[in-house]
Parts: structure tokens; C-alpha cells; sequence
């Protein structure tokens, strides 16, 4: 068990295509660090840097205090669970487990017993003496666990390790994870392109875009004070609703301007946001979680709270319903949330005749707007996000723009 | 591996395809043995479409009637390909003087023709046994050298990172075209210049192994090397984390994973070098000749000495046949199937 540091890594392929840039991430003995972000965007490079499965083009990596740039990956006392899981076919679950003890040269009692103890915390006590053909994708997955936790390394390492799973075993495995890892309370650090994923497994979330860090945080923090417009429509689904607005008003009494509807920002937006002061009167991009919107038919929305449009879509979850209606305000057009299209796979956002936007909301199930129908939202306007247009950082106070991009732990 | 690792997805691709590569080779092979087995059941051709409904009865009959026909004829060509071989072997079992009188069919009608005295009388000549042990000398050490080099150096083709490999497997793959009477005389030559302390390389069975070795090698290596090229990434870099040093990669976890193709190169192998003859006349002295050559040796142009050349031939049949049966099942073995996903 060790704290894992990166200072200012970067990967160059040897023609010259560049994954990660200038990385800094130090990560506590014990802790729970998932690195997030689109495919593509360096975070399985980021995590073979550190495994010693790939060079260090720049910058060092520490485990443990020792620098292991120049240390081969199976010297490095790393453990990894790889996202196809890789266990060796032609040997028993129990020998997959104990490879590794054995190519250590630990007697085989000692072995034996770490194998079992480990099978136990697994589940696989069963099926130690099966091949890894005959196993399930949730077992194969297990005894890949199985391989990395024997081994007591000083730090796990996990490539997307759920996402060969059906839906359902995933949410199942990745409790065990979080058990499991809280047990043994070993440095890890996850990759993963869910963000679900990360939000419940990590004690910290890096997000990560094309090979550059974006934002270090708790979860919770990563979800209310998103540093950029990338974080902010990365995380959270329904993704975070992001269009034009204009801020007019004064201090006092400040206002937004959505496509021709207004809405009354409480003082308190000010005080939390001393920088939004200065865009007063300016364009800024605004963003609005879909569950901080609700039909105003069941909540008591105050004056200046609504805005109206006509439900397109209305989609049933059961524990709550989404709607999705359109409001006549410009789309948010930057590198980021092209960045975010082409990770949902949707086109870039095309030129428009009229300015129009389309928004999600998260109603409560109680709502009985239908397709069709007149809407009028209330937005909780106390909880709205706002960006700078031209650098999409999110507009807080002085000191907290300042340093988005840093890890802060 | 190629240069085209530019994003963190790439090496998570290459693995998956290998993996599913290997799984879909598997099953084919799978839906052909079920089939064999529900034809040799009688079940005949309609298996195939077993789960069709509402067949009417003629095609079910023509289907069946179609594959009947089929076995029938495919069983009768191969009888007709097994008349020249099933007829020395039986004149292998009848003396010469029957041998003379008749053809080997008259056996049907005369059981009592049958003995094994050619066989006895063989063995017991002194140089057709050395013989026998010649081919072992060179077969054993030929297929061992080159299934143990080629291994080696496929590994180092398909895994291991170092300049000009490409262009040196190139070379490999190029070498697949040489053939063997190209270098015969040169070789001959190189052969007859060493001599140390009283060991002429020329003539000798280490000679001759040698050949067999550098000849063999080029397809080895190819073979093996696409094979292990197909093996996934992950199992590699998985072992790697696991602490295992190249050579330990290699032995513990490459080389059973290989089974198949080294099975069959194996076998391959043995086969060509038991049965050659063209190197062994060319380098082979009488005291280091393999079967194949004193078999040849007893060759007469006019009288044909059958009860020497028929049991000789099926002796050195023998030891292929039991070899090819011990190893045969690792052809078709998926080994990989589970590994991954």
C-alpha cells in the first residue's frame, strides 16, 4: 500500500500522436481515484504509464516514494485487472489466482492458503479447480480480482473492469468492488468511461479530456462546482443542459435572459459567485441540471421561476419522467460540448435558421404533462451553473477559476 | 505493436480481435464434429436444418437420400484410394513364393497364405535395423531442434521489440521459397570441408540433421510466430504484471498456449524428416542411412524383391501412424476459448 504520484506525465507515440499531456495527479495511500473521460481520451494511457506497460515519454511516476520510470512493469508491485479480464486458459482458477505467488517462488502452502482466502472473499471457493471457459463473465471477472488482491500489491490498477458485464451484474460487481477495496483498503486507481462508475466508486474523480486533466474532486463536489463546460456535461445524467443567456439586472437584483423569457436570480447567486458580478450585462453560457427543473404545476413556483415552451418528448422512468422540450435560445457551440456530442455519439451540432435549444427535464412522476402539451418548467434558479462563453470555465469567485486544472489533494 | 497505438483504445482492440478470432475458429470446428457425429448416427444430411419446421417429405427424403449418396461415395473413393496400399500390405504377409504364383487377392480364398516370416526374416538383417535407428537419430533430434528454435524465435518475432525485426521476418518468410535441391551442392561442398579431429561432417547423421534443421526452420518459425501473434495481448501484459520475466512468459504461459500449432508442427515435421529420402542420399553414408534410403538400396530394376520392400515399407510406416494417433487431438483443440471476455 502506497500513494501514487504523477508529476507532469505525458505519452508521445513514437509518431509522434500525443495521449497524455502534462498530468498531475497525486493519489493518498488508501484512496479510490477513477480516471473518467470519452474514449480516446488518454486515461487508459495515463494508467499503463503507471503499470509499466507503457514508456514514459515524459514527467515520473512515484509508488511509494520510489520513482519507477525506469522500473519493469513486474517489478513495480502493481496489480492490474484488465478490461478483458486476461486470464490464462490452460490453468485452473486456482492457478490463475496464485501465477503470479508462484512465479514469486512462495511455498506452496503459503499459496494454497492466500489463494483460498481469497477465494472466499470472492465467492469462487466453488470454482477453484474449473477453467476459465467454463465460468460465467461475472466469475472470469471475479478471479481477475481474485489475481490482483492475492498478490497484496502496493496498488491496484483497473482498466475498465466492469464494462464486459451485462447491466444489471455490473451494479452488483461494483459494490463488491467498492467492499472490497474499502477492505483492504489498497491504493487504486480505476479506469472507466461511466460516469456513473466513477461517481459511486471514487473517493476522487479525475476527468480527463484528449490526453489533458480537467478537474480533480470529490464527486459530489465534481456534480455542484464543475470547473469547465466539459465536466459539467460530462457529469450527471441526464447530462447538464447547456444554452445561451444573457445576465442583466444589478447586484440586488439580477436577472437572466433565456430566449426571450426571463428569469429572477435570488441575490444569494451573486455571493456565491463573486465573479459572476462582472457579466452583468453580458452574454455568459448557463447550465441547468435537468433534476433542478420541475412541472410548476406541482411545486409552488414564485414569479420570474417559469419558463414556458411545449413538451416533444415524454419519457416514463417510472421514478421519475423526462421531458424534453425546446426553448428559443442559441446552442452552445465550443470545443467541449463538441467534445461531449461525439462522445454520445450525436452529430456536431449543425447550424440553425432560428436559435432553438433542446432541454431535458427530470419531472416528478406525479406530472401529467403529456407529448404535445404547453409546459411551464420552474428552474430552480438558486442551483444554476454559469460559464464564461469564450473559455467555457465556470464563473465562481477569483480564487477558484484560478486553478480548475490542478489536482487541489 | 504497430505504430497505430496513437490513442488508448488501440491496444484494447488488437487483444479483442485475437480473442474473437480464436473464438469463432472454435465453433466451426465444434459445428463440424456435432455434424460428423449425427452423420455417422444415419441421421443423414437433414440434421442440418433440423430445426426448420414444416419440411415437406420429399425434401426431407431428397436431403437425406443427397447425403447417403454422398457418404457412400465419399467411403468408396477412399476404399479405392486404400487398394494399392491394403494389396503390399497383404503381399507383405505372404511369402514370395505365393507372392509369384498370384496376386495378393487370391489371399481372400487362401487364408492359410498369410505368415509373418518376410517380416522376421527382416528383422533380422543387421542393416535394415541400423537403418530403423538412423531414421530415429535424425528424425528425434530434427523435430526437436526446430520445434524448440523456431518456438524461441517466433516469440521474439510476435512479441519482443527490437530494430529491423519486421524486415528480418521478412527475410524468414522469403527463405519459404528456397528449395532444397538449391543448396544441395553448395552445402555438400561446406560439408565435405569439415573434418575436425576425425569427424567428417559429410556422411554423418549430424550432418544430415543440420540440414533438416535449417530447412525446416523458415515454415517453423512463420507457423509459429502468426500463431502466437494471435494470442491476446492482455495474457501477455497479465503475466507481466504478474512478475514474470520474458523467459518465464514465454515457458509458462506462450508454450501452453502454443500447444496446437507445436503439436502440429511437431508432427509435421517428424513426417517430412521419417519419410524424406533426397537428403539422405545426398549426405547420408551407408553407415548413417535412414530406412528410406536402404530401402531404395534394395530396389532392383527387373526383379522386383517384394518381400523386402513391402514389410520394410510398412514398418516404416508404422512409427508415423502412432505418432500422428498420440498427437492428433491437439489439432483440433480450442485452447483459447475463455481466456478473454
Amino acid at each position: 500500500m502506497a500513494e501514487v504520484d504523477l508529476t507532469s506525465v505525458g505519452k508521445v507515440y513514437p509518431d509522434g500522436t500525443r495521449a497524455v499531456t502534462d498530468l498531475n495527479l497525486s493519489i493518498a495511500d488508501g484512496e479510490f481515484l477513477v480516471l473518467v473521460g470519452p474514449s480516446g481520451c488518454g486515461k487508459t494511457t495515463a494508467l499503463r504509464m503507471v503499470a509499466g506497460l507503457e514508456d514514459i515519454s515524459e514527467g515520473t511516476v512515484t509508488i511509494g516514494g520510489r520513482v519507477v520510470n525506469r522500473v519493469p512493469a513486474r517489478d513495480r508491485d502493481v496489480a492490474m485487472v484488465f478490461q478483458s479480464y486476461a486470464l490464462y486458459p490452460h490453468l485452473s482458477v486456482r492457478d490463475n489466482i496464485g501465477f503470479g505467488l508462484s512465479l514469486r517462488k512462495l511455498p506452496k502452502k503459503e499459496i494454497r492458503e492466500k489463494v483460498d482466502r481469497a477465494a472466499e472473499v470472492l465467492g469462487l471457493t466453488d470454482h477453484l479447480d474449473r477453467k476459465p471457459r467454463n465460468l460465467s463473465g461475472g466469475q472470469r471477472q471475479r478471479v481477475a480480482m481474485g489475481r490482483a488482491i492475492v498478490r497484496e500489491p502496493q496498488a491496484f490498477l483497473m482498466d475498465e473492469p466492469l464494462s464486459n458485464l451485462d447491466a444489471k451484474l455490473r451494479v452488483q460487481m461494483r459494490a463488491e468492488i467498492a467492499r472490497i477495496q474499502r477492505d483492504l483498503g489498497v491504493t487504486t486507481i480505476y479506469v472507466t468511461h461511466d460516469q456513473t462508475e466513477a461517481m459511486t466508486l471514487g473517493d476522487r474523480v479525475a476527468v480527463m479530456k484528449k490526453g489533458e486533466l480537467q478537474q480533480v474532486a470529490p464527486p459530489q463536489e465534481l456534480y455542484d462546482r464543475p470547473a469547465n463546460l466539459f465536466v459539467a456535461g460530462f457529469i450527471g445524467s441526464p447530462a447538464m443542459n447547456l444554452l445561451h443567456g444573457s445576465l442583466s439586472g444589478d447586484a440586488a437584483n439580477p436577472r437572466l435572459q433565456i430566449g426571450g423569457q426571463t428569469l429572477t436570480l435570488p441575490a444569494a447567486v451573486l455571493h456565491e459567485r463573486p465573479a459572476l458580478a462582472s457579466y452583468l450585462g453580458r452574454d455568459v453560457v448557463v447550465g441547468i441540471r435537468p433534476e433542478d427543473m420541475e412541472d410548476s404545476e406541482l411545486v409552488e413556483a414564485p414569479e420570474g421561476s417559469g419558463l414556458s415552451s411545449t413538451a416533444d418528448l415524454v419519457e416514463a422512468m417510472g421514478s421519475d419522467v423526462l421531458v424534453h422540450f425546446a426553448v428559443e435560445a442559441a446552442q452552445v457551440v465550443t470545443e467541449d460540448t463538441k467534445e461531449l456530442a461525439r462522445d454520445a455519439g450525436t452529430d456536431v451540432l449543425g447550424h440553425m435558421e432560428r436559435p432553438r435549444t433542446d432541454l431535458v427535464a427530470r419531472f416528478s412522476p406525479r406530472t401529467r404533462v403529456k407529448v404535445g402539451d404547453p409546459v411551464t418548467i420552474r428552474v430552480d434558479t438558486g442551483r444554476l451553473h454559469f460559464f464564461d462563453i469564450e473559455s467555457g470555465a465556470s464563473i465562481w469567485g477569483s480564487d477558484a477559476a484560478g486553478s480548475p486544472r490542478k489536482d487541489e489533494g | 505493436m504497430s505504430t497505430a497505438d496513437g490513442t488508448d483504445v488501440t491496444p484494447d482492440g488488437a487483444p479483442e480481435g485475437g480473442g474473437t478470432d480464436a473464438a469463432t475458429a472454435g465453433a466451426p470446428a465444434k459445428g463440424r464434429a456435432a455434424n460428423g457425429a449425427g452423420n455417422g448416427a444415419g441421421n443423414g444430411a437433414g440434421n442440418g436444418a433440423a430445426g426448420a419446421p414444416h419440411r415437406s417429405l420429399a425434401s426431407r427424403l431428397v436431403g437425406r437420400a443427397g447425403g447417403t449418396v454422398a457418404q457412400v461415395l465419399l467411403v468408396l473413393v477412399a476404399l479405392f484410394w486404400l487398394v494399392p496400399t491394403f494389396g503390399l500390405f497383404v503381399e507383405s504377409l505372404r511369402s514370395t513364393e505365393d507372392n509369384n504364383a498370384g496376386g495378393w487377392w487370391k489371399v481372400f480364398s487362401h487364408p492359410s497364405q498369410i505368415t509373418a516370416s518376410a517380416y522376421s526374416s527382416l528383422l533380422d538383417k543387421p542393416d535394415f535395423v541400423d537403418s530403423f535407428w538412423n531414421t530415429v537419430l535424425i528424425t528425434v533430434p530434427a523435430t526437436v531442434l526446430v520445434v524448440v528454435i523456431a518456438s524461441l524465435a517466433a516469440y521474439a518475432f510476435a512479441w519482443l521489440e527490437f530494430p529491423g525485426r519486421d524486415w528480418l521476418f521478412l527475410v524468414v518468410v522469403a527463405l519459404l521459397v528456397v528449395p532444397v535441391q538449391v543448396a544441395l551442392l553448395p552445402v555438400a561442398k561446406l560439408y565435405g570441408n569439415i573434418d575436425v579431429g576425425g569427424f567428417k561432417m559429410y556422411g554423418s547423421i549430424t550432418g544430415v540433421v543440420l540440414f533438416h534443421v535449417a530447412f525446416g526452420l523458415p515454415f517453423a518459425i512463420f507457423l509459429l510466430r502468426n500463431f502466437f501473434a494471435a494470442i491476446p495481448r492482455d495474457l501477455l501484459e497479465a503475466a507481466r504484471m504478474d512478475g514474470g520475466s520474458e523467459w518465464t512468459i514465454f515457458r509458462r504461459v506462450i508454450f501452453p498456449l502454443g500447444g496446437p500449432a507445436i503439436a502440429s508442427l511437431g508432427i509435421f515435421q517428424f513426417l517430412w524428416v521419417w519419410n524424406d529420402l533426397l537428403v539422405a542420399l545426398v549426405f547420408a553414408n551407408t553407415g548413417a542411412q535412414p530406412m528410406t534410403k536402404w530401402l531404395q538400396s534394395q530396389m532392383r530394376q527387373f526383379t522386383g524383391n517384394i518381400d523386402i520392400l513391402a514389410p520394410g515399407a510398412f514398418l516404416s510406416l508404422l512409427v508415423p501412424l502412432v505418432v500422428f494417433f498420440a498427437f492428433q487431438r491437439y489439432f483440433v483443440q480450442g485452447v483459447l476459448a475463455g481466456s478473454v471476455k
